[in-house]
């Protein structure tokens, strides 16, 4: 077995040109591959030792509205330090989901994306930031919506040859949240999980769903109901509460859970409307935040 | 204490927290498992299982797994020299499938390879024809099905008859119960290496709970004398109940035999789920009739156990589940029916509480059930009802022993409870990280259960336990084939030779089969069993080295003692006053003993007979949060008192409780094998769930001692309580916060969010 390090992105792009190399980055899901015999590499490209893919910043606010830019091998325990916890708190959220300490250290936001597993934490919040992906190929560089990029379970816009640059998420002003439920209290595949972020300069209410679905679900109808029902000029508190429960059904209704041994389609149905409005209750409820 | 008292004590005595010899090696990472096993020159063994749960074999073709690079034999049944079947009380399970499979996962055939890869190409090369039948999977068919081996489908059906079982009190409630699969899940997977020796005979070095029964199956198998076979312990990563059975130790031994070169085993997570017992899942129903103020007036059950294709020890499993299916209660007019059958389902046998667990999580429903249509509170029916010293159990043996069943009741019940919810962590509360309850979510309930049963084997079994102990100038060391499974016997065995002979370094050599059988480290009886046995060497050694220094000053020996590690007289005027090292300087004093605990007797047609050698009880409350309408949980707290004894290590008490707890609040919340068509869904730690730090709960623990008499140091084996009641005292506090029946365990969210499965 071969063993590429580069230490450049410029140089782990030209490696990508043979088609037979293939990219190992914190290693969580793709040694559990190997050891699994799922997954028998002869070439491996490893992201450790390349600076500029472990870094993140906020970028200037030149076009409305800023965004952070998150290289592809930034880790859980990254997302969640305080400076960049507290601009994407969903992300953060989601990340204190994921695994172990020792899952977290490791387990990059780009091996999430890559490996596209229904279940993935940080997707639900990369479809509700409408998130951007940057892919870099010898042949160049594009941007892919998270929308797009997500084909199906495990299944990506990636072609063979392309790496994952970066992640870039809009700054949002608003309550933002990420809820999981597993059945046990840490370390758990999620059952059902749901990301909500709200925009009050643009009044839009985002809310994806994980779990429940190939990738993740965007709850539009429910996110139009809501944003259109809530009353952004007044402080949540003095106004009427808006039927939250009606918005949990909506978000229901968006679901398309199956039956597996982790749960039933019925009850991740339920769960996720109960997600909802628990989340939508933080955002818009009496004392909340928004 | 005094400056006398600390030059003179021996330290790491019965009743102190002695550390554990192989604790820091374990800690620091440094404790050979037998998966680290490595021998030069060595094969890597493989076992190719079956697909199917019933399966009949047309053509077995290995040819082109032989024609693998590095592939150096491909075994099958065929090749087996002797025995074809093992088994660990009853020989019904083929070593490897001849004409027909009867569950997923049955062995076929074993390859050996030079590299993991080669042999693991070479199981996939192997040509096994079979033609599929339809599996038998229901055990509530299985007694009146078609045979599905040549043994029939039933294990065993026991029938408890005593008083009048028609009697009735004005008080009834009954139920039906259900729980899952267990698995024991310990994280050591099944290793072992198999050294081909010069005379023929095979060295196995393996993670078992029983040297000795292990090397009878491997050596009826390969044809070879007894003595021929000699096992030793490799580093046990945990048991419960599963490594009684044989896993790879014929298929390794077999390939060594063949090869003529060493052979490892190591399995996957994957296999080890395949390749060893789980729990019986158990079908109850149960009929309690009381007076108007709670007490039992009858008692009757239903119990149907799944045993899966092969017996392992459904036998015994059955008599534990029907023995103890009232629980520690008296009463006086029962009617027990249990049942073990055969399935094509994964075969069960041993794990911790053996059938106590399952009729737990039963009666102790009954018993709130109980108590709410007699209106009283519930630890107060359980002490109205408690079984004591004198009682006698629903098989009429009288207990003899301490059984301080009202005890460990209000103990546990006394213990404090923990502070409110309001004020917690949002992390610890139930979903844990996955932040979804707010505070206004979670509820909270509190339940209580009480569990029983018997430690040893039972029903006249002649069980037994050999020990060596050597002295020689201050330096004992004890020899005794008890398998160290994490249970801490080895401290134990240091701690009891200190104890009797006074000196502080005690040497134990290794626990393999150049010395008798210690029997199986299970049954929570290794403490009485081998500790007695340690105990008695340790004391023929020292009444050997007592007579010595006698001798030699012209006295009688039984004026002499041994006292903080020195050797006293009694006798003022003899002036002796020697360290037990320099007691005899160069002489060596060595014996061996073998030690039995009392006879017992079998049961008769009505279930009733001296059957069991001690008793043992516990309490657990629990006070749980739950999220109702997502229906998850989180234990805050688990409150124990537990009839101990004895405790000779307090700490290692406590850490058999916390564990024990923890696989008690598995069952309650999460741990089920799933089967669909008798495969299991779920061979995996990212399926098949155990609990992690942020699921467990505050443990306070009181310890009852009360001294067992006839029992070494009256302490009583400590290993199976936590995990017997303290299912059902979690499932109790679900079901007070929630109001829902939840008559299964494993609790899945779905039964508390909707009401599923009632
Ligand atoms: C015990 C355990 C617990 C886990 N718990 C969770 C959990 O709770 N939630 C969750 O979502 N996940 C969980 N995972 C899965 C895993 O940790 C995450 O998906 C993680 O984000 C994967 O990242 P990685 O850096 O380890 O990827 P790797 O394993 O290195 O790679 C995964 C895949 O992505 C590809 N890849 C990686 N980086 C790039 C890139 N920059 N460009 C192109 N392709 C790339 C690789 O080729 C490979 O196919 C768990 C895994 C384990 C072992």
């Amino acid at each position: 077995m071969t063993i590429l390090s580069p230490t450049s992105i410029d140089e782990a792009v030209a490696a990508l040109a043979d088609p037979a190399i293939q990219v190992l980055a914190g290693g969580t899901d793709f040694m559990v591959e190997v050891n699994a015999g799922h997954r028998r590499p002869d070439k491996v490209l490893s992201l450790r030792h390349i600076p500029e893919l472990r870094t993140w910043e906020q970028l200037p606010a030149r076009d409305d509205p800023a965004h952070v830019r998150l290289g592809a091998t930034v880790t859980y325990t990254d997302m969640l330090q305080p400076d960049l916890a507290q601009l994407l708190p969903a992300l953060a959220h989601a990340a204190r989901t994921v695994g172990s300490p020792q899952i977290r250290n490791a387990g990059t936001i780009g091996g999430n994306l890559a490996t596209a597993s229904p279940a993935g934490d940080t997707l639900p919040v990369l479809a509700a930031l409408e998130a951007v992906v940057e892919v870099a190929s010898p042949l160049g560089v594009r941007d892919i919506p998270v929308a797009t990029f997500i084909t199906g379970p495990k299944r990506t816009a990636l072609s063979p040859g392309e790496l994952i640059v970066a992640v870039r998420l809009p700054l949002l002003d608003g309550h933002q949240e990420f809820r999981k439920i597993g059945v046990r209290n840490a370390m758990v595949i999620a059952v059902a999980s749901l990301a909500l972020a709200v925009d009050t300069r643009t009044r839009t209410v985002r809310c994806a769903l994980g779990s429940v679905g190939p990738g993740p679900i965007r709850a539009t109808e429910a996110e139009e109901w809501l944003a259109g029902t809530i009353d952004w000029d007044r402080p949540a508190a003095t106004t009427e509460a808006p039927d939250l429960a009606y918005f949990g059904r909506l978000v229901a209704g968006a679901a398309q859970p199956i039956d597996d041994h982790r749960g039933t389609a019925a009850y991740r149905r339920h769960a996720i409307g109960v997600l909802a409005e628990r989340a939508a209750a933080q955002a818009f409820g009496a004392g909340s935040a928004a | 204490m005094s400056d006398i008292a600390t030059t003179h004590a021996t330290k790491g005595t019965i009743g102190e927290n002695a550390s554990r010899p192989d604790g820091g090696p374990k800690v620091r990472g440094e404790f050979a498992f037998s998966g680290d096993l490595w021998a030069d020159g060595m094969l890597w063994g493989r076992t190719l299982r079956s697909p199917h749960p019933a399966a009949r074999i047309i053509a077995i073709d290995i040819a082109a797994a032989l024609r693998i690079p590095g592939v150096h034999a491909v075994v099958t049944a065929a090749d087996l020299p002797a025995s074809v079947n093992y088994g660990l009380e009853w020989r019904d399970q083929p070593v490897f499938a001849t004409d027909v499979v009867r569950y997923v996962g049955e062995p076929v055939a074993a390859v050996a390879a030079d590299h993991p890869e080669a042999a693991r190409q070479a199981c996939e090369a192997i040509d096994v024809q079979y033609e599929p039948q339809v599996p038998l999977l229901d055990p509530a068919e299985a007694a009146a099905a078609p045979p599905i081996h040549p043994d029939g489908n039933v294990f065993r059906q026991l029938t408890i008859r005593t008083g009048d079982p028609s009697a009735r009190g004005p008080i009834v409630v009954e139920g039906a119960y259900e729980v899952g699969m267990q698995d024991q899940a310990f994280m050591g997977p099944e290793a072992g290496l198999a050294i081909p020796a010069d005379d023929g005979g095979i060295d196995l070095i393996v993670s078992t709970q029983w040297l000795h029964n292990d090397r009878l199956q491997v050596a009826e198998c390969l044809g070879l004398a007894p003595e021929k076979v000699r096992l030793s312990l490799g580093g046990v990563g945990g048991a419960f109940g599963a490594r009684e059975d044989v896993s790879l130790q014929i298929h390794a031994c077999l390939l060594a035999q063949r090869t003529a070169r060493p052979i490892k085993i190591v399995y996957s997570r994957e296999e080890s789920f395949l390749g060893h017992v789980h729990r019986h899942p158990a079908r109850i129903w149960m009929r309690h009739s009381a007076e108007a103020d709670g007490r039992l007036v009858s008692f009757e059950a239903r119990i149907l156990l799944d045993g899966g294709a092969y017996r392992s020890s459904s036998y015994h499993v059955v008599a534990n589940a029907t023995c103890f299916s009232a629980g520690p209660y008296k009463v006086e007019n029962a009617l027990a029916e249990g049942i073990g059958v055969r399935t094509n389902n994964p075969p069960c046998g041993a794990m911790r509480g053996f059938g106590a667990v399952q009729v737990c999580f039963a009666h102790e429903a009954q018993m709130d059930k109980l108590a709410e249509a007699c209106g009283v509170d519930p630890v107060e029916i359980r002490l109205r009802n408690a079984l004591a010293t004198g009682d006698r159990l629903l098989t009429g043996q009288v207990i003899e022993g301490t059984l301080p069943v009202a005890r460990v009741i209000r103990e546990a019940a006394a213990l404090p409870l923990p502070p409110s919810p309001e004020i917690a962590d949002p992390m610890t509360r139930p979903g844990g990280a996955g932040r979804t309850a707010d505070a206004a979510h979670v509820r909270r309930g509190i339940g209580f259960a009480v569990g029983f049963k018997n430690l040893m084997y039972a029903e006249g079994y002649m069980d037994g336990s050999a020990a060596r102990c050597r002295l020689s100038d201050g330096l004992a060391t004890v020899t005794c084939a008890a398998a160290e499974v994490g249970q801490g016997f080895v401290t134990l065995a240091q701690q009891i030779a200190r104890t009797v002979l006074g000196v502080e370094d005690v040497l134990l050599a290794p626990a393999d089969t150049s010395i008798g059988s210690a029997g199986s480290s299970s049954a929570s009886r290794q403490t009485w069993m081998s500790g007695g046995a340690v105990e008695k060497a340790c004391q023929a050694v020292r009444a050997a080295l007592l007579q010595h220094v006698a001798d030699r000053h012209g006295i009688d020996p039984a004026q002499l003692t041994i006292t903080d590690g020195r050797v006293t007289s009694t006798d003022a005027r003899d002036s002796i006053d020697l360290a037990v090292a320099d007691a005899a300087p160069g002489v060596v004093f060595e014996e061996e003993v073998e030690y039995h605990h009392r006879i017992t007797h079998p049961l008769d047609d009505d279930g009733q007979g001296d059957a069991h050698v001690s008793l043992v009880c516990a309490a657990h409350r629990a006070v749980v949060d739950v999220d109702p309408d997502l229906g998850l949980i989180r234990v805050v707290q688990v409150a124990t008192a537990q009839d101990v004894g004895r405790a000779l290590n307090p700490l290692q008490v406590l850490g058999q409780i916390e564990g024990g707890i923890a696989q008690g609040l598995g069952l309650a919340t999460m741990e089920e094998l799933t089967l669909r068509n008798g495969r299991i869904l779920n061979p995996s730690f990212t399926d098949y769930l155990i609990p992690t730090a942020l699921d467990m709960p505050e443990v306070l623990a009181t310890l009852v001692e009360e001294p067992e008499p006839g029992a070494p140091f009256g302490a009583k084996g400590v290993g199976e309580p936590p995990t017997i009641s303290s299912t059902p005292a979690i499932v109790a506090a679900l079901r007070a916060a929630t109001g829902k029946a939840l008559n299964r365990v494993p609790v899945r969210p779905q039964d508390i969010a909707l009401g599923d499965g009632e």
